[in-house]
């Protein structure tokens, strides 16, 4: 079998026709140049919202809730143990109670031994005023460990102006929330006086702001060393108001947040829960991107398909010719397939081209959020296995587009087409 | 008919001489009966043996000259060959070039087949089913569009190649002094052949 002739006469057929050629080619190149946009801009975006929510937001999060108690201490009296008595307390409250979680370092010391378990982190919130004269505003201070929150939870992406490690380096480092940096006018170097609910004034250090986009939270949230927020809230060094956990499968937080409340007798909650939106959102962004891409490579199959068939009225002659030559029914199959992928290459090939470009030129535009402070360009994802899918998917579509046509040249009787002469 | 026979069909126009053509060059399988080529069975075989047998052993002139309009002089000539593949594409061009000096038409081997007359188109085609050396040349009116010169030397060429390589010929004719040269008439009348001569 010699397939070069083939190909000779695929090529030649197409060389022939070049406008129609082209603008089939077209197709092809815009259904793969589209998905490729799609799908670099789209992941990209997404990966950029995991990094938003589901790198930043604990997958577990332990805390304490001041309630009151579930169970009054009237109701284990004797009296009103399984007799038909009935208690009346009006006005239930909770006891003051320490907002510190019972035996944290216990349960981060066992929980750190979970394989499920990537890593865990305390946290202490405590409540204070920033001081500016004699204006008072309302604050939130948040003492973590800052190694630990930027290794798991990408910290430093809402740092500007220094580094989060700045916290650990210097006694009394704040890392002061944008929005109160603003109000106060202040500046990275500068220090920042507070005051406690106790009455106590502390004046910090400005290492860097925080910036997380959402105006509530920097006009109150700055972050200092755990120490500086224990005494803050004038608690002593095993005071800890949350725990975060970072798991290694996100799959396993809804089982887990069960498991530990039951086990450790605390309060968590779980990012499903906690954002429950988040995924549906991710899901349809990948639902829409390849839609638009599959229905372009469609549409672009019917283009090649529609050429096809018009190509082979056009050449019913020539058929005839080749199969009296001697070429078989399979060869003239042969020349309109080669023919439908000879457009699919080279569509495809400019596509992929076109996509990379455009890619590119998305990647460096600027794009600025007050949300991501650490970003300043569009997010494109350039993942090797779009250029590769798409490459397979417009061979496949125009391999189709070519089949049908092809078969029914492949069909065509010689006889018939001479003696119609 | 027998190896190196040159034989011609005549016959009033609509009497199925291109049909009887059609049969026997295997384009054409509806029909009744066996066709024998050189000892072997060519009924019932699949198209694709069929194609191979066409390609290999039978070469094919058509009532009106038919080449490929894309492709040049000396691609036509040379795409039977290319399909065989028996021999490298240099090869086959100088065996296609030295057809198209023997019918005397090698100065326009390469223009386009659209760019040459029809008795010229007449005469690429006949080398074109010459270039694989068949064992049988089927003609229908091949020299039908030419004037007496050309005809006579496609006659001698035919002739020639009917000596000297043992070559048959079956040419459908409506040319009496053609017919005549030959060595065996066939006359057909409504779809038979009514005498041999
Ligand atoms: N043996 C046969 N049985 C049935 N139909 C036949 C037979 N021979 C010829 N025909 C029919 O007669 C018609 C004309 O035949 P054909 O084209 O072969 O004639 P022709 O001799 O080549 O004429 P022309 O000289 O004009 O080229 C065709 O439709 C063909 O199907
Ligand atoms: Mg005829």
């Amino acid at each position: 079998m010699n397939n070069s002739v083939l190909v000779k006469i695929a090529r030649t057929h197409l060389v022939e026709r070049k406008k129609q050629s082209i603008i089939a080619a077209l197709g092809v190149t815009f259904g793969i140049g589209t998905y490729i946009i799609l799908m670099s801009f789209m992941t990209g975006l997404n990966g950029l919202l995991d990094g938003l929510i589901l790198n930043r937001t604990p997958h577990i999060r332990i805390y304490n809730e001041v309630e009151a108690s579930k169970v009054q201490p009237i109701e284990m009296a004797d009296p009103f143990k399984d007799s038909g008595f009935v208690h009346v307390v009006e006005n239930v409250k909770p006891r003051r109670s320490h907002a510190s979680i019972r035996n944290n370092q216990g349960i981060k010391l066992a929980l750190q031994k979970d394989p499920r378990v990537k890593g865990i982190t305390p946290l202490v919130s405590a409540r204070v005023f920033y001081q500016s004269g004699s204006v008072l505003l309302n604050g939130n201070l948040m003492g973590i460990d800052a190694i630990a929150q930027e290794k798991l939870f990408n910290f430093n992406q809402y740092v500007i102006g220094g580094k989060p490690d700045d916290l650990d380096n210097s006694k009394n480092g704040i890392i002061l929330g944008a929005g109160v940096a603003k109000k106060l006018r202040l500046k990275v170097g500068d220090y920042v006086p507070l005051i406690t609910p106790n009455g106590e004034s502390m004046r910090l250090k400005i290492v860097a702001f925080f910036q997380s986009g959402l105006a509530d939270v920097d006009n109150t949230q700055s972050y200092v060393n755990i120490k500086t927020a224990q005494m803050a809230a004038n608690e002593g060094p095993s005071y800890a108001t949350d725990l975060y956990i970072k798991l290694k499968d996100i799959e396993n937080a809804i089982p887990m947040t069960a498991e530990i409340s039951e086990s450790f007798g605390v309060h968590a909650v779980d990012i499903n829960t906690a954002n429950a939106q988040f995924e549906t959102g991710t899901s349809i962004r990948n639902l829409i991107s390849y839609a638009v891409s599959i229905t372009l490579l469609i549409v672009a199959g019917f283009g090649i398909y529609n050429i096809l068939n018009m190509l082979i009225y056009e050449k019913m002659n020539d058929i005839a010719i080749l199969k009296a030559m001697g070429f078989s029914g399979g060869d003239v199959k042969r020349i309109f397939i080669y023919q439908a992928l000879l457009i699919g290459i080279i569509g495809g090939a400019v596509g992929l081209l076109m996509g990379y470009g455009v890619s590119v030129l998305i990647s460096k535009a600027p794009f600025e959020t007050e949300a991501l402070p650490t970003v300043k360009t569009f997010p494109v994802n350039f993942e090797l296995a779009f250029y590769i899918g798409g490459s397979l998917f417009a061979l496949v579509t125009t391999f189709f587009a070519g089949y049908l046509p092809a078969r029914k040249a492949s069909k065509i009787d010689p006889v018939e087409i001479i003696r119609g002469q | 008919m027998n190896k190196g026979d040159f034989v011609s069909i005549q016959g009033k126009s609509g009497c199925g001489k291109s049909t009887l053509l059609y049969l026997l060059s295997t384009m054409d399988t509806n029909y009744e009966g066996e066709i024998w080529l050189k000892g072997e069975l060519l009924t019932g075989k699949s198209p694709n043996e069929l194609a191979k047998v066409r390609n290999e052993h039978i070469g094919f002139v058509f009532q009106f000259h038919y080449l490929l309009p894309e492709f040049s002089v000396l691609e036509n000539v040379m795409m039977p060959a290319l399909k065989l593949g028996l021999k490298s594409r240099a090869e086959v061009e100088h065996i296609a070039y030295e057809k198209l000096k023997m019918l005397d038409i090698a100065e326009q081997a390469r223009k386009r087949a659209t760019q040459i007359s029809g008795g010229q188109k007449q005469r690429v085609a006949i080398a074109r089913a010459l270039i694989n050396d068949p064992d049988i040349i089927m003609g229908d009116e091949p020299t039908g569009n030419l004037d007496s010169k050309n005809a006579d030397l496609v006659f001698g060429i035919l002739k020639d190649l009917t000596n000297s390589l043992g070559m048959s010929m079956l040419i459908v004719t409506h040319d009496d002094d053609f017919a005549k040269r030959t060595d065996r008439v066939i006359t057909m009348a409504d779809g038979k052949i009514i005498s041999e001569r």
